[in-house]
């Protein structure tokens, strides 16, 4: 495919979606302009702003990095939210219970990040390759299970001094979080990891040995089998580095957004990876610039209750009909492709 | 009912699948459809049969024109398709299977169906039980569920692509029969095929196509040699096996026992020398596919020794034994052998055991286009599988097989390939044996089995109920053996 065709194909539905949620606007008597600009605005407006918004880029993108491995190998990791949990939680405990100088700090929390999301995608693997499970249902399984894990944790043995409450536990320790840069409340360490982590996948995926394993292992397993891949190691090992990935944002979450642990701390950044990589088509390339789409619209949409009145969930309808056109959009190639090669294969000559 | 085909066009893309066919069937008569592979034969099958609608053309049913846009509607004009694959649903029974294309109403009747299905099948001496499901059938019986379904649709005329792939030498005999009464009460039948010796036996009139063209008709009886030169051009030898000095044992097998789920084999015992070519031949899961498996470590036996080379690999898996130089390829060559929607490249470096992690790419593409001229593959190195024909695939799967290989095991080898493309295919299976490679492969062609096979084992029901030296026997004697029957004890 064409660079131009391949920008068509991930634009469409993001330009489908946005006149889509205009036409909704006008519908309902808003000044489309208005919101959109007060989108922009609640996202881009103020340098605080900027730091969440960059800070949510940062955990969508790892999430959805972490998602084109298991994609890639033919896993719908359905679960990445509980992985983005089990990461928060992992890194919640370091951050509480240890204390080592700053910069060891943060390779703890990170590392705990890695190790929570990647035992608990495991444990979907497990249940997958052992249990026959399909990884959709154990995956979702398992994030009820992280979420009550969280919810328990702060209303129990994590409770605040005096009165447990559900909005969260104690803040940490400054000394574990992430440092930021100055006034804007983004951590340069985050913006490192992600992008470190984008490139490492995207070399995985186009240029390994194991990438291209996992993309035979996806797309046959029988066949993947014959050619001699251990298919188990491989499924296992995708959702491992997919869910360490997943877990390494719940740690930004937690270490350097919230600063403490709060119920349910994926915020649904985990589902948002799952559209971020399908509308990339599950390639590394593309998960930047979508990611940067999603956070403004993640943030920005917060602040379409303050500025007009207009309900948040604006935001949450720019998403959903964003997916329904993804959707609509991989269809209808889908259809064109079986149409061009609709000669059956005894005729075709290349 | 006669049909006329007139100048029909299809192309797909750049590729003239049809390039003005015309073709005359008149009623009553079994005529029959030759060509290659690639020759344009399924597509116009299938224009015929309303699965595609043809870029230009016309199909006339007694004088009068018509248009299928769907097999529903070819159905109702009464042209049938018998498809190389039956289209039954498994897991329903065959009276289920017959009332689901019943057109019209929502009420089904299963009383009346079985009856008719009753007298169908006696009308054509076919063994139906309406109650069983179509799972526990063979091919051969599925197939004649479809043909029942075709005729209770009302089919005038049948056509039948490639039927004989897979069913048994009597149930092949029981087909020819069921077709030449069908035609003697006025029923036009096309039958496409590929081997000429079927074409012979049964076909009144053949029309031969190659390259999306009509080369001609013939009346037969027509000397085989003439339509070969039809189809290809050119008269083709067919190469007999060159053959080899047998050195050691590689493959030693004893007392072999395996259970699956519906089959078992047991106590099976085998040697194979170096160099030996072994056939396998057998109604389609007697056994033969298990058996491949087996050895090749992806099913575990419960008892029995198997050795490579004197050493016990009974149990071992799958990739060690492809390390140790044991490879299978099995019949589904795009379903198991090969990966959809990677390149021949990719292909090609997967298969590579000494790909380095980084894969580099440029040098890569570079090898994979050497490959793909190499080996005649009729597509480029960034082509993806699924666009190469049948025969590139199997080229393909033989271009990634590991150099120096003690054991190749191989199902269908030359299964739907054109004659030249087969020969290929064993000329590369042949040169092999020089290195001391065993063959086995399982086949339901007679002729391969008999001219590449040092001995032939023929399996039935799980067991080998014959090894025989492929010199000392012939195609009737392998048709009753097949079926469960030693020569002469009819």
């Amino acid at each position: 495919m064409t660079l131009f065709r391949q920008i068509v194909r991930v634009l469409a539905p993001v330009v489908g979606a946005v006149v889509f949620s205009v036409l909704l606007l006008l519908l309902v008597g808003e000044s489309p302009g208005g919101a959109l600009t007060a989108m922009v605005d609640g996202a881009l407006g103020t340098s605080a702003r900027v730091g969440d918004t960059l800070t949510a880029w940062t955990t969508l993108s790892l999430a959805a990095a972490g998602l084109a491995i298991t994609f890639t190998a033919g896993l719908w990791n359905i679960g990445v939210e509980g992985q983005v949990i089990a990461g928060a939680i992992a890194a919640s405990f370091v951050a509480r219970e240890v204390t080592a100088p700053p910069a060891i700090m943060i390779f703890l929390i990170l590392l705990a990040g890695f190790i929570g999301g990647s035992i608990w995608a495991v444990l979907a693997g497990l249940l997958k390759v052992r249990g026959k499970v399909n990884e959709i249902f154990g995956g979702l399984g398992l994030t009820f299970v992280a979420i009550s894990l969280s919810t328990y944790l702060i209303i129990g043995p994590w409770k605040r001094a005096g009165v447990a409450s559900t909005g969260g536990t104690d803040p940490f320790p400054e000394s574990s979080w992430l440092p930021t840069l100055g006034d804007l409340r983004v951590s340069l360490v985050a913006i490192f990891v992600a992008i470190l982590a984008l490139a490492v996948v995207y070399v995985l995926l186009r240029g390994t040995r194991f990438g291209l394993s996992l993309r035979a292992v996806g797309q046959n397993l029988q066949s993947s089998a014959l050619f001699g891949i251990p298919n188990t190691r491989y499924l296992l090992t995708a959702f491992a580095l997919g869910g360490a990935l997943a877990g390494m944002a719940g740690a930004i979450r937690v270490a350097g957004f919230y600063h403490k642990l709060v119920p349910g701390p994926g915020g649904g950044h985990g589902y948002l990876g799952i559209l971020i990589v399908l509308l990339a088509g599950y390639k590394a390339k593309w998960i930047a610039p979508l990611a940067f789409f999603f956070a403004i619209v993640a943030v920005g949409a917060s602040q379409l209750p303050l500025q007009l009145g207009l309900d948040a969930s604006l935001g949450g309808i720019l998403r959903s009909v964003l997916v329904l056109f993804v959707l609509l959009a991989g269809g209808w190639q889908a259809r064109r492709a079986t149409r061009a090669k609709a000669a059956p294969t005894e005729e075709v000559v290349a | 009912m006669s049909l006329q085909l007139r100048d029909i066009h299809k192309h797909f893309g750049p590729v003239r699948a049809n390039d003005g066919i015309s073709l005359t069937v008149e009623a009553g008569t079994l005529h029959g459809l030759l060509g290659e592979n690639g020759a344009g034969k399924s597509t116009l099958m299938k224009i015929l049969s309303g699965f595609y609608a043809p870029d230009a053309g016309e199909i006339i049913l007694d004088d009068e024109t018509i248009e299928s846009s769907s097999p529903r509607d070819a159905i109702a004009h009464g042209i049938g398709m018998l498809h190389q694959d039956p289209l039954v649903f498994l897991p329903m029974s065959v009276v289920d299977n017959l009332l689901l294309a019943s057109p019209g109403s929502a009420r089904i009747d299963r009383r009346q169906a079985r009856r008719e299905l009753a007298q169908m099948s006696e009308r054509f001496g076919f063994d139906l039980d309406p109650s069983s499901l179509v799972r526990s059938l063979t091919v051969g019986e599925r197939q004649q569920l479809e043909i029942v379904r075709l005729l209770w649709l009302g089919a005038r005329v049948l056509v039948l692509d490639e039927p004989t792939t897979g069913i048994s030498a009597p149930q092949r005999v029981k087909l020819f029969e069921t077709l030449r009464a069908l035609a003697a009460e006025g029923m036009s039948v096309i039958f496409v095929s590929h081997k000429l010796e079927e074409v012979e036996e049964l076909c009144e009139r053949v029309t031969v196509m190659r390259q999306g063209k009509v080369i001609g008709h013939a009346e037969m009886p027509t000397p085989a040699s003439q339509l070969v030169e039809m189809m290809f051009g050119a008269a083709v030898e067919v190469e007999a096996a060159k053959p080899i000095e047998l050195g050691d044992p590689v493959l030693q097998i004893t007392g072999l026992d395996v259970h699956e789920r519906l089959l078992s084999i047991e106590t099976l015992s085998l040697e194979v020398k170096s160099g030996e070519v072994i056939g396998l031949a057998g109604l389609e899961g007697s056994g033969q596919n298990t058996l491949l498996r087996t050895v090749a470590g992806l099913i575990s036996p419960s008892g029995g020794s198997i050795e490579l080379d004197g050493r016990q690999i009974a149990g071992f898996p799958y990739r060690g034994l492809l390390n140790a130089g044991i490879q299978y390829l099995p019949a589904g060559r795009l379903e198991e052998g090969l990966v959809q929607g990677l390149t021949v490249t990719e292909h090609l470096v997967l298969a590579n055991p000494d790909t380095p992690f980084f894969v580099e790419w440029d040098t890569a593409t570079e090898n994979a286009a050497e490959t793909v001229t190499e080996h005649f593959i009729k597509g480029r190195a960034d082509s993806f599988v699924e666009e190469l024909s049948g025969g590139n695939q199997q080229r393909l799967l033989l271009a990634m097989l590991r150099p120096g290989l003690r054991l190749l095991m191989m199902e269908h080898p030359t299964r739907g390939l054109d004659i030249e493309s087969a020969n290929w295919v064993w000329r590369q299976l042949l040169a092999r044996r020089e290195d001391g490679t065993s063959v086995i492969f399982a086949s339901a062609d007679f002729d391969e089995l008999l001219r590449y096979s040092n001995r032939i084992l023929v399996f039935f029901a799980g067991g080998v109920i014959a090894e025989l030296n492929a010199s000392e026997t012939d195609v009737e004697e392998l048709g009753f053996l097949i079926g469960g029957k030693v020569r002469g004890s009819r």
